[in-house]
């Protein structure tokens, strides 16, 4: 198996207006928050820059322990998710970081755009981790399980430092990681997705 | 021969790529390619001696993550000596002119703001990696891969104070040309050349061919040597094997291209082999090195672009200055960062393309504070900065932490003014204002100005700083005590143009001091001024006619294509609109136009109905019979899940356009200030650089009539304590996203009790819970914006 870290750039994902209002705790859409809300996505138009860095691990384990060869971690919940697995993608998506800078900049004039904005940035990275699940199904042949973030369940947030360690997102694609284990930019995700090949049982 | 005497006269071949080697030789993702120095040294050493084999002039010692976040002070020292003796070992089987660099990657951490490294943690960092480089023996320095112009910004300083060495500096760019937080190639020359690196340029991201953009970029507006080192190309995944997309044959074609081109320093970068540099050097053989030529650009930059003065005339906002402005002292002095930042907002708004930073003001801590806002402005606008002191401490401060290459205001013809700014400008690049003034005055002539603009030039040059990093003032003083005070200044103008070939930069409004209707003259002097060939104008952008001025200029110039800048801002110079409501703008069923506004989120009509209302009603009585019903209508509908958050912080914003309606309006009719109120202190705490819900609470809380005094974010417990204990706030809201920061919040509840045990302390943020509050000491916590708005009720009187 191929274990080396590939970069893919992206165009622009299709965008569910549906989503951003839900992200941005919005359930009923009025004039002006729609105006308000069209006016902030024509802003970030030229704002993103769509970009994932991912490898393909093998995985080997036995109940909560799962070893993927450059680094191994015990969670339940992840266990659970990969079963029957017997390798899977790590990947970091990214919209960049200029969005980043805008929200800081209107959170000091307008709240309520910067809270738009974040909703925005959401529906962004969520569709291109999407978009990028969809491409790796396509890719590998077999069948892919739905993606699993640190943080998700019992996989702490400091399996963070491992998946860095692995990726080195800073050089490749401008993600970093900072002392509280938070990504920046902030609309970046990473997670596990596990594959599935036909008549294999992988991950017991 | 010297490195640099080499570089001097000759294309110099780098190395390729130290990756891909050694993962053949079996380095895996996550290990340290470093450590290898230690665990793995013939392969190390056979790697650097195929790249002298295949024709590198230089090569990198294997030391490009070398740095004490990733090593323990005594590993690191063994790793970079080993490093460096590896390719030593290397080159004493070859003869001639081959020389070993120290090689600089970025730390893996962001800088602050945008991260949460501090920019001398990061000069800290690589200074210990160039110490132990120099102390070992290598012969230059290369900063490479960098993609964040603040970082690249630290390696550099480091670079220059640890060492004499000559420096490489390399940075990634991506597709779009830019680094990854915004720098195009003019910013990064004008950063990197501004503080003295030797060579800059490019390495990375992408093969040759996708990176002609930027070197063409790069040549256009360099002034020193251009140094470039791609990729092979893209990987991809090939019978499970990493593969490049371009050929070692491929590659030197396109390199021997660049170098016709005028580059001077080749090599390789990831997926790049000695293959590859053996293919480049017999591509580039033969071929002569292009003479390295001075652009004489007079050009600043931000972390993001470059200003360049000399072409279509530059403005400089100069609002962010206390001189005359009450409220601003009152801010400068309460600490109150968020409105000197509205000024600066306010100023990018309305088209300038430099803000000023003067915070000069007797009683304050010059030095911090000019600093502070300096970081804080940058972190929310992308304009270079006019770093405006005349404290020479506060200036070096700010010129260190400033983000790309600065404007400096100001130096002048005095001795002792430019013994103090041009070692400063040489240490950290930077085009001084130079004010033409010198021990005996200001002449009253153009002869005596020019020959002050001379002198300062002499002067420069003897520090090595050239003519083009100057801007020239030949001030503009007042018409009305003398007649002839614009022409002597219209005529150094042009003088300094003609016979210095100089840039030059005015105060524009001096001139009208005294008049009545000052504007008019102010845009006539502008005009007259640009036709003199004035550069710069540090001027105030609100002023209608100087902004006619501007733009009529530009469009009858031919600098404004198809008057579209004309165009576009045509209807700002006529005359205000009336004030009368829109008559269309439909009002809900028993509110009122101005209710209406608000509940649903519209700000300038709020604004304006506000005007409409203060011309027949007292203002308490449209707080209390229009506003405050409202808010109170739209926060009672948040707190019932029948409001949305961007629908109450629209509303919020709206009522906000209505109070400032409204204290504008009382300021006019009294003194009106937050005198005598009961201050609520608010503050992101210590280590914590999230603010938006800290902003949230402050637009909230002002909305309901609360005097909120902002100290901004990663702000220190001591700070806050001394605020509080200052204005006796009975009231102090802290807020902290992260779990590492909520330690500063304990801390500083803590000596909150101890020095202002009269202060309640409510506290919020992500990370918090009512127990977890509790537990370090809060009288409080809120779970939202509202929350802290009812809690301040029942704890405070408003007015």
């Amino acid at each position: 198996m191929d274990t080396g870290v590939y970069v893919k750039a992206y165009d622009a994902p299709a965008l569910s207006r549906r989503d951003i209002l839900r992200y941005a705790g919005c359930r009923e859409e009025t004039p002006e928050v729609a105006a308000l809300l069209g006016t902030c996505l024509r802003e970030t138009a030229e704002c993103f820059s769509y970009r994932v860095c991912f490898c393909r691990m093998p995985i080997t384990g036995d109940g909560e322990l799962l070893d993927f060869g450059v680094f191994s971690l015990r969670s339940k919940d992840l266990s659970k998710a990969l079963l029957g697995c017997d390798s899977v993608f790590l990947f970091l998506a990214t919209v960049g970081i200029s969005l980043d800078s805008l929200i800081a900049r209107y959170s000091k004039t307008s709240p309520a755009r910067a809270c738009l904005l974040q909703a925005i940035g959401t529906e962004r990275i969520e569709s291109l981790c999407d978009a990028f699940c969809r491409d790796m199904a396509a890719e590998s042949g077999g069948e892919v399980c739905s993606r699993f973030s640190p943080g998700y369940g019992d996989l702490p947030l400091t399996v963070q430092k491992d998946v860095f360690s692995v990726l080195d997102p800073g050089r490749r694609i401008g993600v970093y990681l900072n002392e509280s284990l938070l990504m920046v930019p902030t609309k970046s995700v990473t997670a596990f997705v596990g594959i599935r090949e036909n008549g294999n049982r992988g991950v017991k | 021969m010297t490195f640099s005497e080499f570089l001097k006269t000759n294309t110099v071949l780098l190395d390729g790529g130290m990756g891909t080697p050694l993962q053949e030789k079996g380095l895996v993702p996550g290990e340290l390619p470093e450590r290898w120095n230690l665990t793995h040294p013939d392969e190390i050493v056979a790697i650097h001696k195929a790249y002298f084999e295949a024709g590198s002039h230089v090569v990198s010692a294997n030391t490009f993550g070398a740095n004490s976040l990733k090593f323990a002070s005594e590993e690191l020292d063994a790793v970079v000596c080993a490093a460096v003796t590896h390719a030593k070992t290397a080159r004493d089987a070859f003869g001639g002119d081959r020389y070993v660099a120290l090689d600089i990657g970025p730390t893996g951490k962001l800088l602050k703001p945008l991260g949460d490294l501090d920019f001398e943690d990061a000069v800290s960092v690589f200074a210990e990696t160039v110490k132990l480089g120099d102390r070992y023996g290598v012969d230059l320095i290369l900063i490479e891969t960098m993609n964040d112009a603040y970082e690249t910004k630290a390696a550099l300083l480091a670079a220059r104070e640890n060492s004499e060495l000559p420096i490489l500096v390399t940075n990634a760019y991506g597709a779009d040309g830019k680094l990854m937080t915004g720098a195009n190639p003019a910013a990064m020359v004008a950063l990197l050349e501004g503080m003295g690196a030797d060579a800059v340029g490019l390495n990375c991201s992408l093969g040759p061919k996708d990176l002609r953009g930027v070197v063409n970029a790069l040549l256009e507006v360099s002034s020193v040597p251009l140094v470039v080192k791609p990729n092979a190309g893209l990987p991809r995944s090939e019978n499970g094997k990493t593969v490049f997309d371009v050929s070692a044959e491929a590659f030197a074609r396109e390199m021997a291209d660049f170098v016709r081109a005028g580059v001077r320093v080749v090599g390789g970068c990831c997926g790049t082999t000695p293959e590859y540099i053996c293919a480049l050097r017999k591509a580039v053989e033969g071929l002569p090195p292009a003479p390295i030529t001075d652009k004489a650009r007079t050009v600043i930059s931000s972390y993001t672009h470059a200003v360049e003065f000399g072409a279509a005339p530059i403005l400089i906002g100069e609002r962010i200055n206390p001189t005359g402005k009450k409220r601003f002292k009152e801010a400068l002095l309460a600490g109150d960062m968020d409105y000197i930042l509205g000024e600066g907002i306010r100023q990018a708004d309305k088209g300038v393309h430099v803000l000023d930073v003067n915070v000069g003001l007797p009683g304050i801590d010059e030095v911090s504070v000019l600093t502070r806002t300096v970081c804080e402005l940058q972190a929310i606008l992308s304009l270079p900065l006019q770093i405006d002191t005349s404290d020479v401490q506060a200036m070096e401060a700010a010129l260190r932490r400033y983000n790309g290459k600065a404007l400096i205001n100001s130096v002048n013809g005095k001795a002792e003014s430019m013994a103090a700014v041009f070692p400063l400008m040489k240490k950290y690049g930077g085009v001084a204002v130079a004010l033409t003034l010198d021990e005996n005055g200001i002449p009253d002539s153009a002869e005596g100005r020019v020959a002050i603009a001379k002198k300062i030039l002499d002067t420069a040059a003897s520090y090595g700083i050239s003519g083009k990093d100057i801007l020239f003032d030949p001030l503009a003083m007042t018409v009305s005590a003398d007649g002839n005070a614009a022409r002597v200044t219209l005529d150094s103008l042009r003088r300094i143009r003609t016979e210095l070939s100089g840039k030059t930069s005015l105060g524009v409004s001096n001139v009208s001091f005294g008049l009545p209707a000052r504007d008019v003259v102010n845009g006539a002097f502008f005009l007259m001024a640009l036709e003199n060939g004035l550069s710069a104008a540090i001027m105030n952008p609100h002023s209608a006619e100087m902004m006619k001025a501007y733009y009529a200029y530009n469009a009858l110039n031919g600098q404004d294509p198809n008057c579209a800048s004309y165009i576009a801002h045509a209807d700002s110079f006529l005359a205000v609109t009336s004030l009368a409501p829109v008559a269309t703008a439909s009002v809900d069923d028993g509110k009122t136009a101005l209710q209406t506004a608000i509940l649903r989120g519209l700000k300038e009509q709020a604004a304006r109905e506000t005007a409409v209302l203060l011309e027949k009603e007292e203002p308490l009585t449209i707080v209390e019979t229009e506003i405050i019903p409202a808010l109170n209508t739209v926060g009672e509908g948040f707190e019932k899940k029948t409001v949305y958050l961007p629908q109450l912080l629209m509303s919020a914003e709206a009522a906000k356009a209505a109070f400032d309606g409204i204290k504008a309006h009382m300021q006019k009719h009294t003194a009106e200030t937050n005198e005598g109120k009961e201050i609520f202190v608010l503050a992101t705490v210590q280590g914590d650089i999230h603010d938006i819900g800290k902003n949230i609470v402050k637009l909230l809380l002002e909305n309901y009539g609360f005097a909120v005094l902002d100290l901004g974010r990663d702000v220190a417990p001591e700070q806050i304590v001394e605020t509080v204990v200052r204005h006796q706030a009975p009231l102090c809201g802290l807020s902290a996203l992260m779990t590492t920061t909520v330690p500063a919040m304990e801390e500083t509840i803590r000596q909150l009790r101890q020095k202002a045990p009269f202060c309640r302390v409510i506290v919020g943020g992500a990370v918090l819970t009512e127990e977890y509050a509790r537990k370090i000491g809060a009288d409080a916590y809120a779970k939202d914006a509202m929350g802290a708005v009812r809690y301040a009720e029942s704890m405070l009187k408003k007015n």
